[in-house]
């Protein structure tokens, strides 16, 4: 009888598709088709690299990513393997340096990213960069998030050699309405250009006058004006694109960063919001692969100044005479209970936003149950997709709202609230978050009239606050705290990351103290709230709002794709991308 | 870069030249880009340059941005962003020939066409026209004759052994050439 072999380590690997890789002398696992940058980020080293972004295709012209790495010899006609006791092959390394950006892992392959022939290649690739870069961080606003930076103080030699002229390239180009580019401080990693080509698919950015000057640049007559242009600042390593709204506003090292989503529409992109003093300075996208991938919109990442604009609320409002003054939070609140509380049945109405969270739209069903009102009605906001990541549907919790006011036709709902207020039938309105005289609602100055009592709940000073015997001065998407659900189904979390300015409370602490008014038990904050809406709902009975993970939980599918997300997973499946 | 003179309407391209475009685009199916420099190379050889124009045209026939063809002009010496003389001097400034004087006979041909080579620079201003149209100058790196050094092509034609004072015959070869031309049309 034959002895059974015992199976090799690469014979157990290429079971499961995975190939063994030797990385400073341990030995890993990992899938084919990975790239040996990726693989030794996993093994818990990091390379330096510039050009090489996970999302986008790996031209591998930076250099900076450089390892030593080595194969088993090639056996001689007749040779047998020899194995060592683990059963790998012996590596012979090779004398020069590879670009692990572009190498795949392959079966016994062997790394040393430690080792002197690598520290002289980072070192050499970093004087050469060095070379025509101004060296004037203090005054560069990419200062504290700079991947040259960061690279020289660690692979760097400390000093630079270098005495002759340095190139002289164009300085502060206007290439975009949001985009501003300083091609001295560009260190030709091309990462915009590939990102305007295979994502954006608006290939505007290119390299003229290759060699010495090479310069980035578009061509004269054209701009870098995609709605997903700022991404290129993102991407962007050195402070060679900056954009035009954050530029010289804020050193990043005094900013604080909360993980967030965007509001502006149904896909829920994953945000980071950065903060510093109760004041949003910028918004960037945060990596969810089943989201919204590394990216943005500018549209949506630039809006979010009228948080801290001319028309925000900061203390709310009561009506005396034919003008508003401002009055205490409790005052409000308490008028607004009380109005709700006495009106007779059938006469009362809430407008309930799409753009509240799961938790204040729990609090609102609440607060409606508890005033005897039936008449609950929310705008629905429809625009186009633009085949990227924006969602036909521009509401951020759309599904939320239909899980937790029940399946609708919210069109119909709103427009038989419309002509109940015209019909004098509701007399009593309060709505949470909405302009009831933005086109997308339909009401009319007059249809506000013919109310007894209208109060708004908002941040902004719009319309219908004009109108309203009482504005609740409310809070904006990065003070509040709490869940949504995207169109595609997918349960994300919002982050507190400022408080509301002045006397301006948030939303849920207005529904609140509404209902505390109205005589009813109020959840002690937002977790408790998501509590006992999970309880009601089968769907999320296992979960909590802080146990909800940073990339979201799919709950269920509706079908929705979006678009940029599909391409991108198709790129990954035919190997263009490590994703 | 000095002002372009009169642009160039390459949208008047003769039928011949357009036809022969075709021909060179239809042989890239799969990547029309394939095609970029021989549709550069034709129209450079009607025009003497490449214009603005011929730029957005090349960019509009092959389905590209014109900054992807932008990347292909300005990267080749060879080809021209703005007009060139009647005669264009390329003469050659790598070791062999600058050690042999290459340098002296730029000089000398500036001088006997009144350009004034000062206004030389290698990478904004490489190409110097004398003010009548009929000759430009321009450095070149190695022309692949070292052991000819000094060399110099005069458009496609190629001279060796030229040192300064030969200068001034080279002129004259080609002005005898263009009224052999002009007398026999």
């Amino acid at each position: 009888m034959p002895v059974e072999e015992a199976l090799l380590p690469k014979d157990l690997a290429a079971a499961e598709g995975m190939v063994n890789v030797q990385i400073n002398g341990v030995w890993h696992r990992f899938p084919k088709g990975t790239r040996l940058i990726e693989a030794i980020g996993k093994s818990g080293d990091e390379v330096p690299h510039y050009c090489y972004h996970p999302k986008l295709s790996s031209p591998g012209n930076c250099r900076m990513c450089m390892v030593e790495i080595g194969m088993p010899a090639r056996l001689a006609p007749g040779a047998e393997p020899t194995y060592d006791d683990e059963g790998y092959l012996p590596i012979q390394w090779m004398p020069r340096p590879a670009i692990s950006c572009a190498t795949m892992v392959s079966e016994n392959l062997g790394v040393r990213t430690k080792s002197t022939l690598v520290e002289e290649a980072r070192h050499g690739v970093m004087e050469f960069l060095l070379a025509n870069h101004p060296l004037d961080c203090p005054i560069c606003d990419q200062a504290g998030e700079c991947r040259l930076q960061e690279f020289a103080v660690g692979h760097g030699r400390g000093g630079s050699r270098f005495v002759e002229q340095k190139t002289k390239k164009p300085k502060n180009v206007d290439i975009g309405p949001r985009i501003r580019l300083d091609d001295e401080r560009c260190i030709m990693c091309s990462r915009c250009i590939r990102f305007m080509d295979e994502v954006a698919m608006d290939p505007v950015l290119g390299f003229s006058e290759r060699g010495g000057y090479t310069t980035l640049g578009v061509h004269p007559g054209r701009k870098l004006d995609h709605n997903y242009g700022l991404n290129t600042v993102d991407i962007c390593p050195v402070g060679a694109l900056t954009c035009n709204d954050f530029r010289f506003q804020m050193r990043v090292w005094f900013l604080k960063e909360t993980p967030s989503i965007d509001t502006n529409c149904g896909t829920g992109i994953n945000t980071v919001i950065w903060t510093r003093n109760d004041q949003v300075y910028r918004i960037t996208p945060r990596e969810n692969n089943d989201v919204n991938s590394c990216w943005m919109p500018d549209s949506h990442r630039l809006n979010f100044h009228y948080l801290h604009g001319q028309h925000r609320l900061t203390s709310s409002l009561v009506r005396d005479g034919d003008h508003h003054r401002s009055a205490p939070s409790h005052n409000a609140a308490g008028k607004v209970a009380s109005a709700l509380k006495s009106a007779p049945k059938g006469t009362a109405a809430l407008v309930v936003s799409s753009r509240l969270t799961n938790e204040e739209m729990f609090l609102a069903k609440r607060l409606a149950e508890k005033c005897g009102i039936s008449a609950i009605a929310t705008v629905p906001r429809e625009g186009e997709a633009d085949d990227y990541l924006v969602a036909a549907d521009r509401n951020p919790n759309t599904q939320g709202f239909l899980r937790i006011f029940g399946d609708q036709d919210r069109a119909a709902t709103l427009q038989s609230l419309r002509d109940d207020v015209r019909s004098g039938k509701i007399r009593t309105l309060l709505t949470l978050q909405e302009d009831l005289l933005a086109p997308e609602a339909g009401f009319t100055q007059d249809d506000l009239e013919k109310l007894d009592f209208l109060a708004s709940l908002h941040l902004l000073d719009n319309g219908t606050a004009a109108a309203a015997d009482v504005v609740l001065a409310g809070s904006g998407f990065p003070e509040n705290r709490g869940s949504m659900i995207n169109v595609t189904g997918r349960l994300q979390r919002l982050n507190r990351a400022i408080n509301p300015p002045g006397e301006a409370l948030t939303n849920w602490e207005w529904l609140a103290t509404l209902l505390r008014e109205t005589g009813a038990d109020v959840f002690d904050g937002e977790a408790a709230a998501f509590k006992a809406l999970a309880a009601s709902d089968e769907l999320w009975q296992d979960l909590t709002l802080a146990r909800i993970p940073d990339n979201g939980i799919q709950l269920y599918e509706t079908g929705i794709k979006i678009p940029l997300v599909e391409r991108e997973r198709e790129r990954i499946a035919r190997g263009e991308i490590n994703g | 870069m000095p002002p372009n003179p009169k642009p160039a309407t390459p949208l008047d391209l003769p039928d011949e030249l357009r036809q022969k475009i075709d021909a060179i685009v239809s042989r890239y199916p799969e990547s029309p880009r394939a095609a970029v420099l021989m549709v550069l190379h034709s129209l450079q050889g009607r025009f003497g340059y490449i214009s603005e124009d011929g730029i957005r045209w090349t960019a509009e026939r092959l389905g590209l941005e014109p900054v992807k063809v932008l990347e292909v002009v300005s990267f080749y010496p060879g080809f021209h962003q703005h007009p060139v003389g009647r005669l264009h001097f390329r003469v050659c400034r790598t070791l062999s020939c600058a050690m042999a004087g290459s340098i002296e006979l730029m000089e000398k041909l500036c001088e006997l066409k009144g350009i004034d080579i000062k206004a030389m620079h290698g990478h904004r201003n490489p190409v110097l026209v004398s003010d009548d149209g009929e000759v430009s100058v321009e450095y070149a790196e190695c022309l692949a004759a070292c052991g000819f050094a000094p060399v110099c092509m005069v458009n496609h034609d190629t001279h060796e052994h030229l040192t300064a004072d030969k200068a001034a015959d080279l002129l004259g070869q080609y002005r005898a050439k263009s009224g052999e031309t002009s007398a026999a049309h």
